[in-house]
């Protein structure tokens, strides 16, 4: 199995540590006048996503994570998996809801996520910045209310509930900016 | 690799600075008879600290063949060759390079100020770090206190370093928030170590220069220690705005012991699977031919230069960082 050395150590560096893998969001290198020198270094862990301190006596090696990011084709939901393709070599796998996480609400057949694999699997997925999506359920629009900057609640078809302006009908479009859930405008009718 | 890379990461106002800092240093010395030396770069031996890794290359230097060099991570032994053979005071300004020292305040390559007193009690030595930085920093009343390293560890940390155990001292590493401290193995230097420098050194030197003095003997590196008990290593360090700029000792004169202190230190290097280096038997000749009762200290430029100039990371005071070497 690869190790690390802690002078190898840098931001973004994927790491195992008590069996979880693990990615270095900030190490410091620090070390008394004479003597034993240490890694004072941040981790977030990629399953939980919890940041944690952890320190290492400088020299010592860590395990490499076999963690990496690749784009998938997100393809459906069976019920239980969520299913993605390899657009290149049409390989398929599925990722669980632990995986999938809060990403499952903006998912919508083709989409292409960014998916982080670890040993091979799935073990997170990062929706598209931006999702066009259709509202399918919502309170009947107020006509010619374009000024008041009122919202109400929309249900998307893949279920994320957003706030839109008042004048939108169920049935329209809309283009949605997924990091921070917010309604941006009417997406264009092609 | 950034297009701006060739630029210099120090501004022009930070080069002016080391310039300046240089003379004035220069003048120091030069008014109380100091001589100013250099010596090698590139040894055939080194220093066998486990703690400090030499950076190394092959070449044929004197026309016997390729062999191994190794580039000086202090210019210690050599400036105590000069010692044993009548230099008197001496001082120098090299760069010395340490492999796989890299961070905020660490730069693989850093220029040192090392100097050497013979004559000098520990204390009289302290008194001119002291008189030279109030110089190099333009505050003539900045203050000074001395703290003994057991002083320190009783007063913040309510434990005798002298006689912890590593039980004691990783209960209250992790008492005192030191992350995942139940999970580390280290011996007593070690934890040492790692309270000071993750708990105790960023108070260090808030009012003016602290000098950290009489260390306990397991850390003596090349200092005398003093019997006890409890047996003392007459050594200091300099603390400033929580960083630590200097490192001064009451030389080690006793050849057998210098021999006895690099065998362990060999055997502690091969413990840990480090590799091995060649003793300099020019010091420990040097030595056994008498190397006058001397005091001396290191003192890294760019930290002094961080200090004065406020600058969060030793890239900022550096021309060229190893990135952009």
């Amino acid at each position: 199995m690869a190790s690390y050395k802690t002078n190898e150590f840098k931001g973004g560096l994927k790491i195992m540590l008590d069996g979880d893998p693990y990615t270095i969001v900030e190490n410091e290198f620090v070390k008394p006048g004479k003597g034993q020198a240490f890694n004072r270094v941040k981790v977030r862990n990629l399953k939980t996503g919890r940041v944690v301190e952890k320190t290492f006596k400088s020299g010592d090696s860590v395990e490499a994570a076999d963690v990496h990011e690749t784009d998938l084709q997100y393809l459906y939901n069976d019920g239980e998996m969520w299913h993605f393709m390899d657009t290149e070599t049409f390989e398929q796998m599925g990722a669980d809801a632990a995986a999938v996480g809060e990403a499952a609400k903006w998912l919508k057949e083709q989409a292409m996520c960014k998916v982080t694999l670890y040993n091979g699997a799935p073990l997170s997925v990062e929706p598209p910045n931006f999702v066009i999506l259709t509202i399918t359920e919502t309170d009947p629009g107020v006509r010619g209310d374009t000024a008041t900057g009122g919202t109400k609640p929309a249900t998307l078809e893949t279920g994320a509930v957003v706030n839109v302006p008042l004048f939108l009908e169920e049935g329209e479009t809309i283009r949605v900016d997924t990091r921070s859930g917010e309604y941006l405008s009417r997406a264009k009718e092609d | 690799m950034s297009e701006a890379h060739w630029r210099p990461s120090a501004d022009r106002s930070t080069l002016q600075a080391r310039a300046q800092l240089l003379a004035e240093l220069r003048a120091f010395f030069a008014e109380r008879g100091v001589l100013e030396v250099e010596t090698p770069i590139l040894c055939a031996a080194a220093n066998p600290d486990p703690a400090v890794e030499p950076l190394h290359l092959d070449a044929d230097l004197t026309g016997t063949g390729t062999r191994r060099w190794y580039l000086q991570t202090s210019p210690e032994f050599a400036m105590k060759r000069l010692l044993a053979a009548g230099s008197g005071p001496i001082y120098q300004v090299c760069k010395v390079l340490r492999a796989d020292e890299r961070g905020r305040r660490h730069h693989p390559e850093f220029t040192m100020l090392e100097w050497y007193r013979p004559g000098f009690s520990l204390e009289d030595l302290m008194d001119e770090v002291a008189a030279l930085m109030r110089r190099l920093v333009h505050r003539p009343e900045l203050p000074m206190e001395r703290l003994r390293y057991r002083e320190l560890f009783v007063q913040r940390l309510g434990v005798d370093p002298w006689t912890a155990t590593v039980v004691e001292l990783q209960a209250l590493a992790h008492a005192r928030g030191i992350a995942d401290a139940r999970r580390l193995d280290l011996d007593t230097d070690g934890w040492l170590d790692l309270l000071m420098s993750h708990i105790l050194e960023s108070d260090l030197g808030r009012d003016g220069l602290t000098f950290v003095y009489d260390y306990p003997a397991s850390q003596a590196a090349l200092a005398q220690v003093l019997p006890g008990p409890p047996s003392v290593a007459r050594r200091f360090e300099l603390y400033w705005q929580g960083m630590e700029l200097a490192n001064g000792f009451d030389e080690l004169l006793d050849a057998p012991e210098q021999r006895r202190r690099f065998a362990d230190d060999d055997a502690e290097r091969a413990a840990g699977k480090q590799p091995p280096l060649p003793t300099d038997e020019h010091l420990l000749a040097a030595l056994d031919s008498g190397l006058p009762a001397c005091a001396g200290v290191a003192l890294g430029l760019d930290r002094l230069l961080m200090c004065a100039l406020d600058a969060e990371h030793i890239d900022a005071v550096l021309a060229f960082p190893a990135q952009r070497a």
